[in-house]
């Protein structure tokens, strides 16, 4: 089981906070915070799980989940979806995109423990 | 010898055969796309249903009553598919445009949507089917009745009428089986297609195997046949250029009036490029049915007993010479051709007859309620059964002695009166409802009296008193020499009469009447269906509403695929569920789609009883209004008033424009409102759980985090005022305070209240205090605030290692100009026109700190001041241009 989780993130704040819950539990947190760029980032650091928001500047989250999948080395990464849209179009349209889980904000501390844990268990 | 028996089971086994291949196909079609089966070549085989039992045991008594003439049959439609393939790919165009069912759907749909029309067509159609329909039942009972005269055994075979009763019956069971099994007609039927694709080639093996049997077995190969031919009898007859030039007309135009062969031809054509094989694949297929036509004629009139009926050479040939295997595919070949005519023949009339004579009734006589489709699909199974029993009836009455060929001939110049419609409407603009109605009845009717009804014999319909004198001793109204035209050919007769007396009606009463705005916008659909930058506009946006047009679409298409279709809509206009905006293009699409199932007059008329029966719309209009050239033709004032509503129309559709735009932003704010609300509370959220929890946290930590929790709280509080400031500025509600003050004074005070933006920074301003001595009588409060704005705008945003920002201010006469311009990277070109609208913020939001409503709070103040606020490109930096008046304009005030 891997232990390495790369977060995705414009927002400073919230990036700091899921790396303080996600630490604490003993995952090492990397983190990135423009959209252009994401795709060798993800590479680079070779997460066991992603977490990528929807809203990031340069480059929306959809079209990364897309290339991610697009690509065999990343089509299997489990990726936690973040969006800050909590409609229904938007969970469908996760869904479509490939995401593994899907979490609207503002979500529980502990939600996103038990998401990402149950991303690395499967 | 054959028992009768074993003849009835082989007939069965290759009836259930053929089932079997149809049902196949048609479970495979479901299951996932049909490839080859798809393929050219099954279409180019399709179409070989032009050559039915006529042609495969006609041909050869054809041939021994008339010498070559036989050759006229195929003559046409060669010329046809070499010659005129453009016709064809026009036909096959326009059909997949406009959905079309039927020729009759075609010709109504050309002229207007007309139901008269169409149930005009379907009559002649199914009158001139009839007679075509007795042929095939005709040649089977007489391939029976062969096998029955060459049995020693004599089994007894039953009256030829049962026997046509028989297959009459059985093929309006295969045909109801296989033909209304779904509603849309567009959706085509693959499985009988493949299966009489199968038939063409059974009956194209039979004749050629049959042929070579004669040509290498019975004579000894093409020299001698040849010999044979030129001692022949055939070989005296002499071309008569007058019957040759009519029949290759007549054939010419059966190959795509004729039902059926529009129903292979168009509607069950599944690409236009299949066109391109069959223009010379399907020369090849008739030219190989006619190869062997006049050696088994000959050979036949030499080795059988004169006497004997030259139509059945092809199978008493074999038989007389004891080949009975032979015998026994010639007759399969020519089960083959009469069955898969009579099937296709009757799917194509059954369309017809529902969808132009018994639909249209119906939606007369009651509202829409209950499922349609029912009564839609009973009424295709009962039309079939009619067109069969109407063409056992032709049969019992007149079919029993008559030649193949010459019943043949009735029909073919039956449906030739669909031609001038036809033609008319696919390349003359001009051509109106009118005159087509006019035309194709006075043709239906010319052709009735000269060589429908004469058909039966003399003295059956017409009293034998007619013929001899005329009715009621008119000499020029005889049927057989119209207007004195004495010693004509009966056949060329009819068809010079009926067909001139059309086209001249038709071109005349077109020429007198004035079209109504559908049937031009459908005249330039037509004519132009090349030129496909013109779309169909049917129906303006009317009081249409989605639910209603839902409720009757799934009673026509069945709730699944009217859900699918309404859902797949929605999607396309980006709205979720099952209601899609009544907009002009949905509305069109679902009209072609429900004309498919119905025919496009009945869609028209239901779609048009839901909006509100407004049968002509602005938008129809305006499509007619673009036909300038043709207008001018016509009264200037039609012309104007055309003008006048097409800038109505124009109008409509902007407004209607902007209010979809404002629609779509308004969704994109709520959206982005709801970002902008939902990240601050996350960070507040998550800290704030991190802080309740029991085990305690290292002080720094947890200042470190209440301090977050507070700076997102302010965030939060900011955004709130921001957008409360926003909404009261754009909605009207706000009060101007007028006062008088420097700009000096209100500069000093913006420098001052945006010192606290990152206050660590090194942070140059100039300033020209002289020119800033202007005063201004405004509300000086708002002005303030937008110059805050822009200061700390620079502040935040200014990239240059040392910031510096530049204030010029420069009295204009009655206006003031200030420019803020900073020494930064400045705004990229491509966001240069957003920077203005809410949200636009360009670089990541804490650094901004803001909610990206600056710069749309200071362009509505600025418009509530009299004045603009714009971005000055090329200034070496961020460059904002304040221009208002001095003094706050009266209306402005009055106004706020």
């Amino acid at each position: 089981m891997g232990r390495r989780v790369l977060v995705i993130e414009d927002e400073p704040n919230i990036v700091a906070a899921i790396s303080f819950i996600l630490s604490r539990d003993g995952w090492s947190v990397e983190s990135h915070a423009d959209g252009q760029d994401a795709l060798e980032v993800i590479r680079r650091v070779a997460p066991d799980v992603l977490i990528l928001d929807v809203m990031l500047p340069g480059r929306s989250g959809y079209d990364i989940l897309h290339d991610l999948r697009a690509d065999p080395a990343t089509a299997a990464l489990p990726v936690l979806l973040l969006t800050a849209k909590g409609q229904p179009r938007d969970r469908e349209q996760a869904e479509r995109c490939g995401a593994s889980r899907f979490m609207a904000k503002p979500f529980a501390n502990t939600e996103v423990l038990a998401s990402v844990r149950a991303l690395a268990g499967g | 010898m054959v028992p009768f028996d074993v003849l009835v089971l082989v007939c069965l086994a290759y009836v259930a055969f053929l089932f079997a291949v149809a049902f196949l196909v048609e479970r495979r079609a479901r299951a996932r796309p049909l490839g080859w089966l798809r393929s050219p070549v099954i279409y180019t085989l399709s179409l070989s249903i032009y050559c039915t039992a006529w042609t495969f045991y006609g041909a050869v008594g054809y041939a021994v009553r008339s010498g070559l003439e036989f050759l006229t049959i195929y003559l046409g439609p060669t010329l046809v598919f070499v010659g005129w393939w453009l016709l064809l790919r026009k036909l096959v165009r326009v059909g997949k445009a406009q959905r079309v069912t039927s020729i009759a759907d075609l010709i109504s749909s050309r002229f207007g949507k007309s139901s008269g029309l169409g149930a005009l067509v379907t009559l002649l159609c199914v009158v001139a089917a009839t007679p075509y329909i007795a042929l095939q039942l005709q040649s089977m009972s007489l391939s029976f009745a062969v096998f029955a005269a060459d049995s020693s055994e004599g089994w007894a075979l039953p009256d030829r009428n049962a026997t046509g009763l028989w297959v009459a019956g059985g093929l309006a069971l295969f045909t109801i089986l296989f033909g209304t099994r779904n509603l849309d007609a567009n959706e085509q039927h693959h499985g009988v297609v493949t299966a009489i694709a199968v038939e063409a080639v059974v009956k194209l093996v039979a004749l050629l195997t049959v042929g070579v049997f004669v040509v290498w077995v019975v004579a000894d190969g093409p020299a001698d046949v040849f010999a044979r031919i030129r001692a022949s009898e055939i070989a005296a007859w002499e071309i008569q250029p007058g019957r040759w030039a009519g029949l290759t007309f007549a054939a010419a135009a059966a190959i795509f009036c004729l039902p059926r062969m529009f129903q292979v031809l168009v509607v069950e054509n599944a690409d236009e490029r299949h066109l391109v094989t069959a223009s010379w694949a399907f020369p090849l297929y008739l030219f190989l049915m006619s190869l062997f036509v006049v050696p088994i004629a000959v050979v036949g009139l030499e080795l059988l007993p004169a006497g004997l009926n030259p139509d059945l050479y092809v199978l008493t040939l074999p038989l007389s010479l004891g080949r009975e295997d032979l015998a026994m595919l010639a007759f399969l070949g020519g089960f083959s051709s009469a069955t898969s005519m009579v099937i296709i023949e009757a799917i194509a009339l059954a369309t017809m007859v529902s969808n132009h004579i018994v639909m249209p009734l119906w939606l007369r006589a009651a509202r829409v309620t209950g499922d349609v489709r029912g009564l839609v699909l009973n009424a295709r199974r009962l039309s079939i059964l009619a067109v069969l029993g109407l063409g056992y009836a032709y049969y019992r009455i007149a079919g029993g002695g008559a030649a193949l060929a010459a019943m043949g001939l009735i029909a073919f110049v039956g449906v030739a009166q669909v031609l001038p419609a036809l033609i008319g409407g696919l390349y003359w603009r001009g051509a109106t409802r009118l005159g087509a109605l006019a035309g194709v009845s006075a043709g239906f009717a010319v052709w009735l009296y000269t060589l429908f009804l004469p058909s039966f014999g003399v003295g059956v319909v017409l009293p034998e008193a007619v013929f001899a004198e005329g009715p009621l001793g008119v000499g020029w109204l005889r049927p057989r020499s119209l207007f004195g035209a004495e010693g004509m050919d009966p056949l060329l007769h009819a068809l010079f009469w009926s067909l001139a007396l059309n086209a001249g009606v038709f071109c005349l009463v077109s020429a007198l009447s004035f079209p109504p705005p559908v049937e031009r916008v459908q005249a330039a659909q037509f004519v132009d269906v090349f030129d496909l930058s013109r779309r169909t506009r049917g129906w303006a946006r009317g009081g249409a509403e989605a639910e209603e047009l839902l409720v009757m679409a799934q009673r026509i298409l069945g709730p699944g695929s009217a859900q699918e279709f309404f859902r797949a809509e929605a999607d396309r206009q980006g709205k979720e569920g099952f209601l899609p905006d009544t907009t002009p293009e949905f509305i069109d699409r679902l009209e072609r789609r429900l004309a498919g199932s119905v025919g496009a007059a009945t869609a028209h008329a239901m779609i048009g009883q839901i909006i509100g029966g407004a049968a002509v719309s602005v938008e129809d209009l305006m499509a007619v209004a673009n036909e300038t050239a043709q207008i001018m033709e016509y009264s200037s004032q039609l012309q104007e008033k055309s003008e006048e509503l097409s800038r109505t129309a124009r109008a409509l559709a902007e407004a209607n424009e902007k209010l979809t735009q404002i629609s779509i932003q308004k969704d994109a704010f709520l959206s982005q409102i709801s970002h902008e609300l939902r990240t601050p509370m996350t960070s507040i959220r998550a800290f704030s759980e991190i802080l309740m929890e029991p085990d305690g946290l290292p002080d720094e930590l947890r200042t470190r985090y209440a301090r977050i929790i507070h700076d997102e709280a302010i965030r939060l509080t900011r955004l709130l005022d921001d957008l409360l400031d926003l909404s009261v500025l754009e909605h009207g509600a706000v009060q101007l305070q007028e006062s008088a003050a420097t700009l000096r004074e209100l500069i000093d005070r913006a420098i001052l209240a945006s010192n606290s933006i990152a206050p660590e920074r090194e942070f140059a301003i100039e300033r020209d205090p002289p020119a800033e001595a202007v005063t201004v009588m405004t509300d000086t409060g708002r002005l303030t605030q937008v110059l805050i704005n822009l200061v700390s705008n620079a502040r935040k945003y200014c990239d240059a290692a040392h910031p510096r920002l530049r204030i010029a201010v420069r009295a204009q006469g009655e206006a003031v100009e200030v420019d803020v311009v900073d020494n930064g990277s400045g705004i990229p070109r491509e966001s240069q026109a957003l920077i203005f609208e809410k949200f636009a913020r360009l670089t990541d939001t804490t650094r901004a700190g803001g909610a990206g409503l600056g710069l749309a709070i200071c362009r509505e103040i600025m418009g509530k001041l009299g004045g603009t606020i714009i971005y000055v490109p090329g200034q070496g930096g961020a460059a904002f241009r304040l221009r208002f008046p001095r003094q706050l304009p009266r209306q402005v005030a009055g106004v706020a």
